[in-house]
């Protein structure tokens, strides 16, 4: 009897009893005799110790981001992590509940997630946040398909900068092939920044929307209010994807910035890289297109006796009431994730955030000035171009052979800059953050010295 | 609620009332009703021409959708702006204040419409 | 124990300096932000967000906490959403810093053990489905289905057929429909058969060289298993369509039935349901989505590929759909999902089938006199029933669903099918007690005795919740999606 079963085999021969049937096959008699098996082709079962020990094995095959100092980013980033985070996300009134659709015994996860819509809603300088998406990817997705609804599909072209990650970029084209949505790459300019001149030219009567991220893949901080005017000018949605959103701490929200949608990924809050996932894509954009918004959304309302509560709002929008016309075909989200977020962020607080970002920047330029110290082919890519904690160095060697020299050196010290094309230089991409010890970036720029 | 005499209908439950070359029209009782308390409303552009049936707009509760359509051809020459605060009112009054749009008729089918006994007949039948 | 607690921003109103964490300490120079960065796009201040210590914090997660029901608290049988049991164990295993704290762009020698886990989830899944092969990448069920139209849709480009409808059953989950629309099709609606289950007749109509395929949910949103489904997929597939099996039900038959022997093209796997990953409030889950030879080469990037020098990933492939998401998976889902699956065997998953089918014939029997059946159909891992007996003294599921929160369990889904007017679908799911189960029968029973006797308890329930039935209409008319400094009224 497993322990994760709850009926043992008097229980069962006792409900099959009061059902009336014989046997549990004729349970299954509906099911062809064709498609049945005996037992599937999965290893044998593993007491709780042996699992652990299994999976343990697995675990320790791999080299962890604590086993040497790591400089690795592009889009995942290893910021604080504190404890209570993970104590809250291990309260089963979080982990083991729905989806709240339930308002009256669900008020914790609601307000939550109120309290999660409000943050964004600060930090993107927009008046709407939902609930969550899956990722910074699929987030940008949402965004250029949202675009392509407030035009009502009459306009097939979404320009997307070239500095946007490059997998960013690569899921749209896989969406956005099966809808008629043309994607179009704007270059970027010697400084790393997206061309302005090619986005000026770029732009017409049947772009939808234009799509930028600042701070960019090669870390670069974009020139967001000219971005946004431009799309203006065609009467295309601005959109800003942001993939470190601990820059949010000292850099503006695009929503201050002219900016109608920013979106992006947000597992800088306090979520583990856990190889990649799960993750937290998020979403905000002006009050006046919450409409084609996709995503859950709560609301504050009042129970009979005209006490504060918060439930599912605007709900028309989704899926399971509007089906083939919904805004998404989003379900499930990433709940626990925006839990971790919110508790992270409640606990760094406005001044912590704050402080955090200050610190990357700090960091970041401090590596910057010694990069030019080091000799051996080692440099900044853009040393004229404003970063916030991310840079591309180049240095004797493509991005990969770096990336494996450095770490035969002891060091983890970027993704590179190439993995997936990309018209700039091949490098290394090379990110801090407030974890980034002094002792950890001397390490780095030792190793350089050594790597010639 | 007893469903006025001086109205048209059509089985999609649209009601018009006839107004000197333009018609004004609604939903009936019956289709509020169905739908619950009215929480937004989608109204077409004024100066927009449509087709008979066509679609003109939505129509939301809290967790149903239901489209309105056009019950004979001609131009948008008005909407209920109104409803944008106070979207209440097909519930509280569908014959009346709850009216959509005014639209000015270049040609209808009387055929496609009921007259109120007719649609309290057709009403009944789609209950069984 | 409490029942409210503020929002986080009412707190310290001033926003007197306090601080819920610290920092590592500066050991480098500051620098001023407005001398790197440009001065326009320099953030004044955050000061709307809270300043509080660990302590308030905490407490006031752990208040919130207590304003949620949940699977540790009692049955949850939310019917299509197969709320079981979430193991400890697997909440051990996915935190192991060998799994957290991995990148995804370490060079993949680094990452071998990860590579291997999702290797090993993957012929476990395909095993337990029969099918060819695997993706692991959807981050949910219906990010799973729009991968597995997707790969439909390119396949038929390959074959240079366009083929622009995809029918969908009137019983089917919101997302189904939502998901054909997403990849490009037209979904066409096909009407149920007078048991539940697809009309043969309608989809032999319907199945004309404009569909691309069927969607279909087995066992069915009725708990009802498509028991034609031979046919079914015969006749999609002469026709030229693809089958795409959505998953969500899937605890109905694993270890028992094998969807590739059902003629599945693509068939997605809710690991938050079947293999017990949690549901978080709302996510993440996970989707993976398992496809026949057919769609084989389209599966998406990158790839998790075995070679002899162990894993690697294959991020290009020209007949791939593309990448679905940023990266490879939740892959802190799958290692909960492996430890299930590694934990109960292949006797053990045919067991967990058997008894969530069990438990919801159980339920069944002992509430078919009270609830009205609409559809009669052999019931797999879920019942369906209506309100209509309670209907007649004004009660309706909603009603049965806010009473049935008093009584300390989470009421049955309500808002589909759609063809079951005032549904209440029950999935008890496996994991708990036949006494927790018969108690969830008893109390459904007492609720049925009530509507008819005192019909007002229903009416005004819940009584025992935090707060009451609340106004939803108000929430849609005058929406208040954030607080803001000043509350409701100035925003």
């Amino acid at each position: 009897m497993h322990p994760w079963i709850g009926a043992g085999a008097e229980d069962r021969a006792r409900i099959l009893a009061e059902i009336g049937k014989g046997s549990v096959d004729q349970l299954f008699s509906q099911l062809p005799q064709s498609v049945q098996v005996g037992a599937v082709g999965v290893p044998e079962a593993l007491d709780e110790a042996s699992l652990l020990t299994y999976l343990e094995g697995l675990a320790g095959e791999n080299l962890t981001l604590d086993d040497m100092p790591s400089f690795l980013g592009a889009g995942v980033y290893r910021h604080v992590q504190p404890a209570a985070v993970d104590a809250v996300l291990g309260r089963a009134e979080f982990f083991t509940s729905y989806t709240p659709y339930q308002p009256e015994i669900s008020q914790g996860t609601l307000q939550v997630i109120f309290e999660f819509q409000t943050i964004i809603c600060q930090l993107t300088g927009l008046e709407v946040a939902n609930a969550s998406l899956y990722d910074g990817a699929t987030a940008v997705v949402e965004a250029a398909l949202m675009a392509h609804r407030i035009h009502r599909g009459r306009r097939d072209r979404i320009l997307v900068a070239e500095t946007v990650h490059p997998v960013y970029r690569r899921v749209l084209n896989t969406y956005a092939d099966a809808l008629g949505l043309e994607v179009e790459t704007v270059p970027l300019s010697e400084d790393a920044r997206l061309d302005g001149c090619a986005l000026v030219a770029a732009v017409g009567e049947d772009v939808c929307g234009v799509v930028v991220q600042s701070p960019n893949f090669l870390g670069v901080i974009e020139d967001l209010p000219a971005a946004a005017a431009a799309a203006h000018g065609c009467g295309a949605i601005a959109i800003q994807v942001v993939a470190e959103a601990a820059s949010l701490g000292v850099l503006k929200g695009g929503g201050a910035l002219g900016f109608d949608i920013v979106c992006g990924e947000a597992q800088s809050f306090g979520i583990p890289a856990g190889f990649g996932g799960p993750h937290l894509g998020f979403f905000a954009c002006r009050e006046e297109h919450v409409r084609q918004m996709p995503g859950r959304l709560v609301g504050e309302t009042v129970d009979a006796e005209g006490r504060r509560g918060f439930c599912l709002t605007l709900s028309t929008r989704e899926q399971h009431i509007r089906r083939a016309k919904a805004t998404s075909n989003i379900c499930t989200n990433h709940g626990l994730m925006a839990l971790a977020a919110t508790v992270w962020l409640e606990l760094l607080g406005g001044s912590g955030l704050c402080a955090l970002a200050n610190s990357c920047l700090s960091r970041a330029a401090w590596l910057r000035e010694r990069v030019a110290t080091i000799g051996g082919g080692w440099r900044l890519a853009y040393p004229g171009s404003a970063v916030f904690n991310e840079m591309l160095l180049l240095g004797p060697g493509s991005g990969p052979e770096l990336v494996e020299r450095m770490a035969d050196e002891g060091v983890l010290a970027g993704v590179p800059s190439r993995l997936w094309g990309g018209s700039w230089p091949d490098g290394l991409l090379v990110a801090v953050t407030e974890r980034s010890s002094r002792h950890e970036l001397e390490a780095l720029v030792a190793a350089m010295g050594r790597v010639r | 609620m007893s469903v006025p005499n001086d109205l048209l209908f059509t089985k999609t439950h649209e009601w018009l009332r006839r107004d000197d070359g333009t018609v004004v029209v609604g939903i009936s009782h019956y289709a509020q009703d169905q739908l619950g308390e009215v929480v937004y409303v989608e109204l077409p552009d004024t100066g927009l021409t449509v087709d008979a049936a066509e679609e003109l707009g939505t129509l939301e509760s809290v967790k149903a959708v239901s489209e309105f359509f056009a019950p004979v051809a001609g131009e948008i020459v008005e909407v209920n702006e109104r409803l944008d605060e106070e979207p209440n009112l097909i519930n509280d009054d569908p014959f009346g204040d709850g009216w959509l749009v005014k639209i000015r008729v270049s040609s209808i089918d009387e055929d496609t419409l009921l007259d109120g006994a007719a649609y309290e007949q057709f009403l009944a039948e789609e209950s069984h | 124990m409490l029942r409210e607690e503020p929002l986080i921003f009412e707190r310290n109103p001033a926003r007197r300096t306090r601080g819920g964490f610290r920092l590592p300490p500066a050991d480098v120079d500051d620098v001023e932000p407005t001398e790197v960065l440009p001065a326009d796009l320099v953030r004044a201040s955050l000061n709307e967000l809270p300043d509080l210590g660990e302590l308030d914090v905490v407490q006031h997660f752990h208040r919130l906490s207590q304003l949620n029901f949940a699977v540790d608290e009692g049955l949850y049988p939310l019917g299509s959403c197969t709320m079981k049991y979430n193991p400890r164990i697997n909440e051990q295993a996915a935190r192991l810093p060998g799994f957290t704290r991995i990148h995804p762009l370490q060079p993949v020698s680094q990452v071998q053990g990860a590579l291997r886990l999702m290797w090993e989830l993957s012929e476990a899944l395909r095993s337990i489905t029969g099918m060819a092969a695997v993706t692991l990448q959807p981050a949910a069920g219906a990010h799973g289905e729009l991968t597995g139209m997707l790969m439909i849709r390119k396949a038929l480009e390959a074959r240079g057929e366009h083929r622009d409808q995809v029918l969908v059953p009137d019983s089917a989950h919101g997302t189904n429909p939502a998901t054909a629309a997403f990849a490009g099709f037209q979904a066409v609606e096909i009407v149920s058969a007078k048991d539940g289950t697809v009309d043969l007749a309608a989809l032999d109509r319907m199945m004309t060289d404009r569909v691309a395929g069927l969607m279909l949910t087995v066992p069915n949103t009725l708990g009802v298993f498509e028991h034609r489904i031979l046919e079914i997929a015969d006749l999609v597939h002469t026709r030229g369509g693809l089958l795409y099996l959505d998953g969500a039900n899937l605890n109905a038959f694993v270890g028992r039935a094998l969807p590739g022997a059902m003629g599945a093209d693509a068939l997605h796997i809710n690991l938050h349901k079947t293999f017990s990953t949690p549901h978080g409030g709302g996510g993440p889950g996970a989707g993976p989505v398992t496809v026949s030879e057919v769609l084989k080469p389209y599966l998406p990037v990158p790839r998790v590929v075995k070679n002899e020098s162990g894993f690697g990933l294959q991020w290009d492939d020209e007949s791939s759909i593309g990448p679905m998401r940023g990266f490879y998976a939740n892959f802190l889902v799958l290692v909960r999902a492996l430890a299930f699956i590694r934990s109960l065997g292949p006797d053990g998953l045919r067991e967990m089938s058997e008894v969530a089918v069990l438990y919801a014939n159980l339920v069944r029997h002992r509430l078919r006199s009270a609830y009205h059946l609409k559809y009669d159909a052999p019931s797999m891992h879920e019942v369906v029933f209506d309100d209509s007996l309670q209907a007649e003294q004004g009660v309706h599921n909603v009603d049965i669903a806010k009473r049935l929160l008093d009584y300390g369990f989470h009421p049955p889904t309500m808002s589909f099918p759609l063809i079951v007017h005032g549904a209440l679908m029950i999935e008890p799911s496996e994991s708990a007690s036949p006494e927790e189960v018969e108690a969830f029968c008893e109390a459904m029973l007492e609720l049925a005795r009530e509507a008819q006797e005192h019909p007002e308890r229903l009416l005004e329930a819940p009584h025992e919740t935090p707060v009451g039935r609340l106004d939803e209409v108000r929430a849609a008319r005058q929406p208040v999606l954030r607080w803001r400094p000043g509350g409701p009224a100035e925003s």
